[in-house]
């Protein structure tokens, strides 16, 4: 069962959510604002945020914009931005 | 520094301090390396701390001691407020210097600690992983091991890369934001917890008192509250009401993962420690003790695995740790799911019929049977938490 929606999930985030709909990276670290907690390197399911001592970056490559990170982020420091996120 | 130690500890929190410790103490070469310039800073915690939780592995020093605790005290939605005594239950830390004095206590032992050292890969030979590699100073190095000791916190992903899947749900993640205020006028042996949809939903808040007139004030709210408001939003609020003129010292955010333990804790290799392995009470949300607990078994055994030259003994942790607290923390979970959703009224019914007991009589104990015997419902909720 878990693993069936698993793969439903995977399907639905890499084909639809990402890649074909969009294409471009929509989540934006505001660094100015961010207290570097890992909040949202805890609960990132692709290993997408890469955490220094005082760097904070999301990896494109691995990043589905599954938007996780948003809600898990205490201080409101990680924004969805529509228009993409210049590399 | 060497080009290879027996065993490498990756964080120098509680949990790698207790592991670094606990392993150098048998004689095998450790190093402990940590990403911040400072060991035990930022401080991101709540710092109240059980009595035997710490005394299980420091003796008891002053320096450290903002607050000692003898007295819980539950706040109800609705504002009636529930004491209960506890004689000498714990304490309020001051983070900064315990972590440091935690370190002490590994490099007593002949731990090597390096500061500023981001761990950013493993090394692996033939599946297993024998090393980590690591930015100093802008260089990229490497340094082997026999048994590498992941303790690196909730942001923690070196166990990913092991293979071991680590990260926690986001509706299990409490995103936790506190402050430091001076002049809060309360008591100082008390800790509070205020509980509330408009406070703090599927979590709590807390105020924990600190010397000279401080307190921390900070809260937890689930991930899915977040979707709606922040945890800094609710936070706000709450000062704003209570608050308003005092002065704000620190400001920090954090992550507690109120999850049980992760089902796997060693691979080949490589074990997971503290937050890192989610081995944290999901009730409370507490983290100290049980992080230099999962510590000390993880730099136990792992030294034991070196000596031994028997790299598999390090699978015997897994064991040890579910004997020890993993299965007390599977209970806590279901009780924690059988109260998340818990609406207002019935906090503010439990709280009515506590305040009914006698004074001298309340404990914990009674604070759960009062509010089985008075709202029968719940009995349901716990019977379908436990079914």
């Amino acid at each position: 069962m878990k693993r069936k929606r698993d793969l439903i999930w995977n399907l639905f985030k890499y084909n639809m959510y990402r890649q074909a709909k969009t294409g471009i990276l929509l989540i934006d670290i505001n660094s100015d604002k961010c207290d570097l907690c890992g909040c949202c390197v805890g609960i990132c399911p692709e290993d997408a945020i890469e955490l220094k001592e005082s760097v904070i970056f999301i990896i494109d490559e691995r990043c589905t914009n599954c938007s996780k990170c948003i809600w898990s982020c205490p201080i409101e420091a990680i924004k969805f931005n529509k228009n993409g996120v210049p590399a | 520094m060497r080009e290879e130690y027996d065993i490498v500890v990756v964080g120098a929190g509680p949990a790698g301090s207790m592991a670094a410790r606990f392993a150098a103490e048998q004689g095998v070469s450790v190093l402990m390396l940590e990403k911040d310039r400072d060991v035990g800073y930022p401080v991101r915690c709540g710092e109240a701390i059980s009595k035997a939780g710490v005394e299980e592995f420091i003796p008891v020093d002053e320096k450290w001691i903002s607050a000692k605790i003898n007295k819980f005290a539950l706040v109800s939605p609705d504002g009636s407020k529930a004491d209960i005594e506890f004689g000498d239950a714990g304490y309020v830390l001051e983070r900064r210097i315990f972590d440091y004095e935690l370190a002490k206590t590994a490099t007593g032992k002949g731990t090597v600690i390096l500061t500023r050292a981001y761990v950013n890969g493993l090394l692996f030979n033939e599946g297993r992983v024998s090393g980590v590699k690591y930015e100093f100073l802008g260089e990229q190095k490497e340094v082997k091991a026999k048994v590498v000791i992941a303790a690196d916190g909730v942001e923690s992903r070196v166990g990913r890369w092991a293979g071991i899947q680590t990260y926690t749900d986001f509706r299990d993640m409490e995103c936790c934001m506190q402050v430091t205020a001076s002049n809060i006028n309360i008591d100082p042996g008390t800790l509070y917890f205020y509980f509330g949809e408009n406070v703090a939903p599927n979590g709590y808040l807390w105020v924990f008192p600190k010397s000279g007139g401080c307190a921390n004030i900070g809260l937890g709210v689930s991930g899915m509250t977040g979707k709606k408001k922040s945890a800094m939003s609710y936070l706000n609020d709450f000062i704003g009401k209570n608050y308003p003129d005092a002065p704000v010292l620190t400001c920090i955010a954090g992550g507690v993962p109120s999850t049980p333990t992760l089902k796997k804790i060693t691979a080949p290799g490589i074990m997971i420690a503290g937050d890192a392995a989610r081995q944290v009470n999901p009730l409370s949300g507490g983290g100290i003790a049980s992080g230099m607990i999962g510590g000390s078994i993880a730099g136990r055994v792992a030294a034991e695995a070196v000596k031994l030259n028997r790299p598999d003994h390090i699978f015997s942790y897994d064991v040890e740790w579910n004997k020890r607290l993993g299965k007390r923390h599977e209970t806590f979970n279901r009780i924690k799911n059988g109260i998340y959703n818990f609406s207002d009224e019935k906090f503010n019914n439990i709280a009515a019929s506590f305040l009914k007991i006698p004074e001298d009589k309340r404990t914990l104990r009674s604070l759960f049977t009062v509010a089985l015997i008075n709202n029968p419902s719940l009995l349901i909720d716990i019977a379908k938490v436990f079914i």
